[in-house]
């Protein structure tokens, strides 16, 4: 009988039914998409960041000062300590490698370039451009290219493979040409693919492939300093903590958690001879950006969430009341105050259970749309989160329909039945 | 007799009446306080990035010194849109012969500058302060001993032991003491920085490089860096791509995240809206058929309903726009310390988009019901 009524009632009132399921649907498609924008945002935001650079450095252990000036390098190229290359993919091979985005090794040698008859000392920076490094099962493209995104190059980017180089662009201007073909440098004659700009030290330097850099300082397999962009988590009070300090499971945990301290820590300890730490102008603002946006976001979540209780409450409020007729009905042919309620509060449910799973999977989609189109890569939702959505559609229905279904109960049957009220 | 109607209508279903504008004040809110945010969390999270220091240097051309007045000449250029920080480089060496860089900047500046500088203790900034210090702390033999900042890195191949030491450029020697250390995990790690004063005395070099950081969106920092050109002829003014770029990237995602947002839950609120009017309308058929048999023209009670709706939503506007600040402004002291400046512009918006969602709401149920007769309206069915 209980479930005949119900089965009736969504029956013979499609339309009702499908207006109350839309609202819910609608309600959690919001919910969906806004959950799950809030989830992945501190990710997305934090690759956006990346654009900004390197977040960490690595240097060997025993290295010398820094003896540099506005981009020169006034240290002799004896002087001071490398990591070595063969390292480097070491790299991806740590507890957190996967929130290693990529790394770029350096490599500066002072050299003499000669042009057009002029002479000048300017820096080679050997690095790696685009390089294909073999990891395992997978290939690991790194380099400048992707830990620098600002550099510019007209012209082409070399291979790593190649024998040409980058000028910078102030000093091609200094060259006096506006197309430099070929350069000499240090003897060897070089092509010049492009002319690069980045607006920091590197448009008065010659850019290398590294193995060339290395070929010209006599040191094969040299680095001077690795840069890393690399995922991390905001340093927090606990991030800061000296790891030294800390217990068996507390450092654990701290080893275990993307801060740029735990991951600077798995680098020293992969590359032998090395010493990496946080360069903290990137890595420090970076947390206050990401903890500031992930803030905002979560709050506009809650408004979210908060808009869609209410329009479903709306909605079911509405339906119940349309069909006080039906309740004075069923409680003059001497139904309780239990009964009446339990009907509405099933249908409820099953409308709640109906519109929310519609609305997951709608809610998914939209947050797909929205990852797709404002930051080229996927939002998705974890499945785990549909009975989470569920169960908070059917409280969320169940709080919207509980006023209006005691409103409906205690109603007298005989003016219900006249339609006055 | 119009008004009349109106306010009994609204007064005797009272319940009704008051969810119905419950639910506009709270769309409304919702409305206002999205825009809001929408219109300034850009300005809020340019401060945030101005916290990456510098995104404009000037230097001076093939490495020159810059003229003397540079910094007071970019600082008038600035006029409080944002903050400078002079720097002077030489190579000196140490007692031993090593090679380090040396730098001399106005501390109090670098301290706004370069908020990620993790100092141990900053030096006192001017140089009668340091010789009130050398008093105190200098040793027996060097008269004058100024206070250094010395970088981590550097600390530890000139004085691990964290006491006075001597630099000498072009025949010139200084003696120093360690102020604090300096980490950054950069450049700086490797260098000592004295203050402005103290360098130009000992080392008789000018600043070289100012590191500007300017507010304001790309065009007024664009804006601000051609005026530092051309007030200072003798120098390069040129962007520090990787933050202007990454500044600019972060901002746009989260602002089209934001108005993703905004949209989904403007939209929700006002669905809410219509479907708790159109109950309230459909509710009152009653009311509607009785007038329509008593000789209300169709004009009469379109322009009946349409008041009522309209007066609702401006009413609900109102409050609504009100609570929509508070939103706003808890959201950014919570968020942000600091407050979101209330945007009056945005109202006429929020009424506009409220009187249209409570006309449609009333009007589209009126439209059904006036094709029914008044006479099956009242016997209820």
């Amino acid at each position: 009988m209980f479930v005949r009524l119900v089965y009736e009632s969504f029956r013979r009132q499609k339309r009702r039914k499908v207006l109350a399921g839309a609202a819910i649907t609608l309600g959690v498609t919001v919910a969906t998409a806004m959950i799950a924008v809030a989830t992945d945002i501190g990710d997305k935001i934090n690759r956006e960041l990346r654009t900004i650079g390197a977040n960490l450095v690595v240097t060997p252990q025993e290295d010398s000062l820094d003896v540099e000036i506005g981009g020169v390098n006034l240290k002799p190229p004896s002087d001071g300590a490398y990591l070595n290359e063969a390292d480097l993919p070491k790299i991806k091979d740590i507890f957190w490698r996967n929130n290693i985005t990529s790394f770029a090794p350096t490599l500066p040698v002072p050299v003499r370039l000669e042009h057009a008859g002029k002479q000048q000392d300017v820096t080679l920076l050997g690095t790696y451009f685009a390089k294909r490094l073999p990891l395992g099962g997978e290939d690991f493209t790194t380099g400048v290219r992707s830990t620098y995104a600002w550099w510019k190059v007209s012209g082409a980017w070399p291979d790593d493979n190649s024998r040409n180089v980058l000028v910078g662009e102030k000093l091609a201007r200094r060259l006096g040409e506006t197309a430099v073909e070929e350069i000499t440098v240090s003897g060897r004659r070089l092509r010049v693919s492009g002319i690069l700009s980045t607006g920091g030290a590197e448009d008065d330097q010659i850019v290398a492939p590294l193995a060339l850099a290395q070929e010209i300082l006599g040191k094969p397999g040299a680095v001077r300093r690795v840069y890393v962009s690399a995922l991390t988590k905001p340093e927090d009070a606990f991030g800061r903590r000296d790891p030294k300090s800390m217990s068996g499971p507390i450092y654990d945990r701290w080893y275990c958690t993307p801060y740029p301290q735990a991951i600077a820590l798995q680098l020293t300890e992969a590359i032998p001879h090395s010493h990496a730490e946080q360069i903290r102008q990137v890595a420090q603002n970076e947390g206050a950006v990401l903890t500031r946006i992930e803030g905002l976001i979560f709050l506009i979540t809650l408004a979210a969430l908060f808009a869609s209780a209410l329009a479903v409450s709306a909605a079911m409020a509405t339906a119940i009341f349309e069909r006080r007729a039906e309740v004075g009905l069923m409680k003059a042919l001497g139904a309780g105050k239990l009964a009446v309620a339990a009907v509405f509060f099933a249908e409820a449910t099953l409308l709640a259970l109906i519109g929310g799973a519609v609305g997951f999977g709608a809610g998914a989609l939209l947050a797909r749309q929205i990852g797709q189109s404002i930051f080229n890569s996927q939002i998705s939702i974890p499945p785990v989160l549909l009975p989470v959505i569920l169960a908070i559609a059917v409280i969320v229905t169940f709080a919207g329909s509980a006023a209006a279904i005691r409103r409906a109960v205690t109603l007298d049957p005989v003016f219900a039945l006249r339609g006055e009220l | 007799m119009f008004l009349r109607m109106l306010v009994r209508a609204a007064v005797l279903r009272r319940g009704r009446a008051a969810s119905a504008l419950f639910a506009m004040v709270v769309a409304a809110a919702v409305a206002t306080a999205m825009l809001n945010l929408y219109v300034d969390v850009q300005a809020k999270l340019r401060r945030e990035f101005r916290n990456y220091g510098a995104n404009i240097i000037v230097v001076g051309r093939d490495g020159a010194s810059l003229p003397a007045n540079a910094v007071a000449q970019v600082d008038s250029v600035l006029a409080g849109r944002g903050i400078a920080a002079p720097f002077a480089m030489i190579v000196a060496r140490t007692s031993d012969g090593q090679a380090i860089v040396v730098a001399g900047t106005d501390f109090d500046r670098v301290r706004q500058l370069d908020h990620w500088w993790q100092v141990s203790g900053w030096p006192a900034g001017d140089s009668k302060d340091n010789s009130h210090f050398s008093q105190n702390q200098g040793e027996v033999g060097h008269p004058e001993s100024y206070a250094a900042l010395v970088g981590v890195r550097a600390l530890a191949a000139v004085t691990p032991k964290n006491q006075p030491f001597d630099l000498s450029f072009q025949g010139r020697t200084i003696h120093l003491t360690p102020a604090g250390t300096v980490q950054t995990g950069a450049a700086e790690d490797s260098r000592i920085y004295l203050s402005l004063a103290d360098f130009v005395a000992w080392a008789g070099v000018e600043p070289s490089t100012i590191e500007v950081a300017a507010n304001g969106s790309p065009e007024e920092v664009t804006a601000i860096m051609n005026q530092l050109a051309q007030a200072i002829p003798a120098a390069d003014a040129r962007p520090v791509r990787q933050i202007m770029e990454g500044e600019a990237r972060v901002l746009g995602k989260t602002r089209a995240t934001l108005l993703a947002a905004a949209a989904l839950i403007i939209l929700t609120a006002a669905l809410c809206v219509l479907s708790t009017l159109m109950g309230w309308v459909f509710d009152r058929r009653r009311d509607f058929a009785i007038m329509k048999a008593l000789g209300a023209s169709g004009r009469l009670l379109n322009g009946f309903f349409a008041a009522e709706a309209a007066a609702l939503g401006a009413t609900g506007a109102v409050i609504g726009f009100v609570v929509g600040i508070g939103i706003a402004a808890w959201i950014g002291r919570v968020n942000f310390h600091a407050a979101v400046v209330p945007r009056f512009s945005v109202l006429p918006l929020v009424l506009a988009g409220s009187m249209a969602v409570t006309l449609v709401s009333a009007i589209l149920p009126i439209s059904l019901l006036r094709r029914v007769q008044p006479a099956v309206i009242l016997r209820g069915e």
